[in-house]
């Protein structure tokens, strides 16, 4: 049986014509990436100066005080070396309130995308719940879990738990049925169907509500940290906020932003690790 | 003495006084209307006919993804009543596991039993050496031709030891050169395993070339027009001239009948 050479896929020959260009476009995409925000600070360092405000720092205080939030020495107050703690705090929540969304959305969306009984049991109380702010849960978390921790946990997770299950819910619905067929007639069936079949023809969409639950979780984290807990990037803003620090603020706000970049950037390797056989789905 | 008897021969596929009905909308269309059929093992049919005929809905009862309003499938004299290892789709657009390179597909239904690693890798093995895919172990559906992905598609149904091959318009989606491979591989490996196969196409050449016998199907309702033998020797020749003798009796008997549904529709 001879393989007709009309049929070898032209994707072989494609890589050679990308890796020739490929440094060059790397270092221009870097610089491209840099050359804007750049720019900002730039124009940030201008309009301060020019306007003389004092509510406002200029981009060097903030990098003095950044300085200072990571290795001390400059203002010696009790913000000066503390980066750590208040770093590990924060990503304890928002890690915890993340993992406790995926482990409970990414199955419930399974279930409710496949099994049309707990789709019509569950999803009206879900789609009439979603719709609430999560702030507006605040109140009630801190007389449920009182003001600490454990009540940023679960608004972190309030806030990951919806584009977890609906991009899951989507992903399951989404599946060409013909997998399904295909599954059963080769003998796979019940639980065995949601973790060969259903749960990796989800995973593009998974992928997709774990990137945006990621962002939502540390965004929330503020909130979750004004509930009155002493450590974590989200007090740190507020106690900058209450002692009008507007460097401090700036830097909790710094650190916040390269925390959820770097995270991102790892569920993106995981992402294209996971569905290396999809390369449209790379982030 | 007596002479042992017989022993009677068990039927392998009846179709028996099979209709089907689909609600779209506020309206009931007949896909099928009462359809009797009963296949041999090993035999090779087609299922010919216009489009929306039901030979594809025919397919899909076989295989168990659809109920019949009435009527019933027999395999082996047992009711089918839903999709099983015994018999296997090709769908016309693959189905292949997009996140499962090529051994995996073709190991998925070996996997499925529970059979030790070792005698699952060596199925597996065969298969691919089967369909000449050794050299694509290791890739993904997407990153194989159209005609690579029919073959696996061929191959993963073929380890899971179906004896009934279900085609559903297998090579309709490739370009004629792959086509033809691909109908000469499949007689091939039909010829090697004995399988049994039901294939539902559109074009009568593929139908002569192929099968032992052709089944036309007419629309409105799905039924059988006419089940015809194909006597031909094999290998066949498309050229030939009772290759198109046969062709041109089967055409007419399409087109025929196409026209004097037209005609009336007309009227």
């Amino acid at each position: 049986m001879a393989t007709i050479p009309s049929e070898l896929p032209a994707a072989a020959a494609a890589p050679s014509a990308l890796r020739r260009s490929w440094l060059p476009e790397r270092v221009r995409g870097v610089l491209l990436a840099i050359a804007f925000p750049l720019a900002l600070v730039v124009i940030w360092h201008y309009l301060v100066v020019m306007t003389g405000t004092r509510l406002v720092p200029t981009p060097y205080q903030v990098g003095v005080m950044m300085w200072d939030f990571i290795f001390g020495g400059i203002h010696d107050d009790a913000f000066s070396g503390t980066i750590l703690s208040h770093l590990l705090a924060s990503m304890q929540r928002v890690y915890g309130g993340f993992a406790l969304a995926i482990a409970i959305g990414v199955p419930l969306g399974l279930l409710i995308g496949k099994v049309p009984l707990i789709r019509q049991m569950l999803d009206p109380t879900l789609s009439l719940l979603r719709p609430i702010p999560v702030t507006a849960w605040l109140p009630l978390s801190m007389i449920f879990f009182g003001l600490g921790p454990r009540s940023a946990v679960f608004l972190v997770f309030l806030g990951a738990f919806y584009p977890i299950l609906l991009n899951t819910i989507f992903g399951v619905r989404s599946v060409d049925i013909r997998l399904f067929e295909a599954a059963a007639m080769l003998g796979c069936d019940g639980s065995r169907m949601f973790r060969q079949i259903v749960l990796p023809a989800a995973m593009p969409s998974i992928f997709n509500g774990l990137r945006l639950a990621h962002g939502f979780a540390w965004i929330l984290i503020v909130v979750g940290e004004m509930t009155g807990v002493p450590t974590g990037l989200g007090s740190v803003i507020m106690d900058g906020r209450t002692l009008s620090r507007t460097d401090l603020v700036i830097t909790g706000m710094i650190v916040i932003g390269v925390a959820g970049f770097i995270t991102d950037r790892m569920i993106v390797a995981l992402n294209n690790r996971i569905l290396r056989w999809s390369p449209q789905h790379h982030g | 003495m007596d002479e042992p008897a017989a022993k009677p021969r068990r039927q392998f596929l009846t179709v028996r006084d099979v209709t089907k009905r689909f609600q779209i909308g506020g309206t009931t269309v007949e896909a099928l209307g009462r359809v009797n059929l009963s296949i041999d093992k090993g035999e090779f049919v087609c299922l010919i006919g216009a489009s929306g005929c039901g030979k594809s809905t025919l397919l899909r009862i076989i295989a168990g993804f659809e109920q019949p309003t009435s009527g019933q499938v027999d395999l082996y004299e047992q009711p089918v009543t839903g999709p099983g290892s015994d018999r296997g789709m090709v769908f016309q657009d693959y189905a292949l596991f997009p996140w499962m390179n090529v051994r995996d597909n073709i190991s998925f239904g070996p996997r499925q039993k529970g059979m030790a690693k070792k005698y699952v890798a060596e199925i597996t093995d065969e298969y691919l050496h089967m369909v000449g895919l050794e050299k694509f172990a290791d890739r993904f559906p997407q990153q194989l031709s159209g005609g690579m992905k029919q073959r696996v598609a061929i191959a993963r149904v073929l380890a899971n030891e179906c004896e009934l091959l279900l085609m559903d318009e297998p090579f309709g989606a490739l370009d004629a050169i792959t086509r033809e491979s691909l109908q000469l591989e499949l007689l091939e490996i039909w010829a090697r395993t004995g399988v049994t196969v039901i294939f539902v196409t559109h074009s009568v050449e593929e139908a002569v070339l192929l099968s032992d016998r052709v089944v036309v199907m007419t629309a409105g309702p799905g039924r059988v027009e006419a089940d015809i033998a194909i006597d031909l020797e094999r290998p066949r020749e498309v050229s030939a001239i009772d290759f198109n003798q046969v062709r041109r009796d089967i055409t007419q008997r399409l087109t025929s009948h196409v026209v004097r549904r037209d005609l009336k529709a007309v009227a």
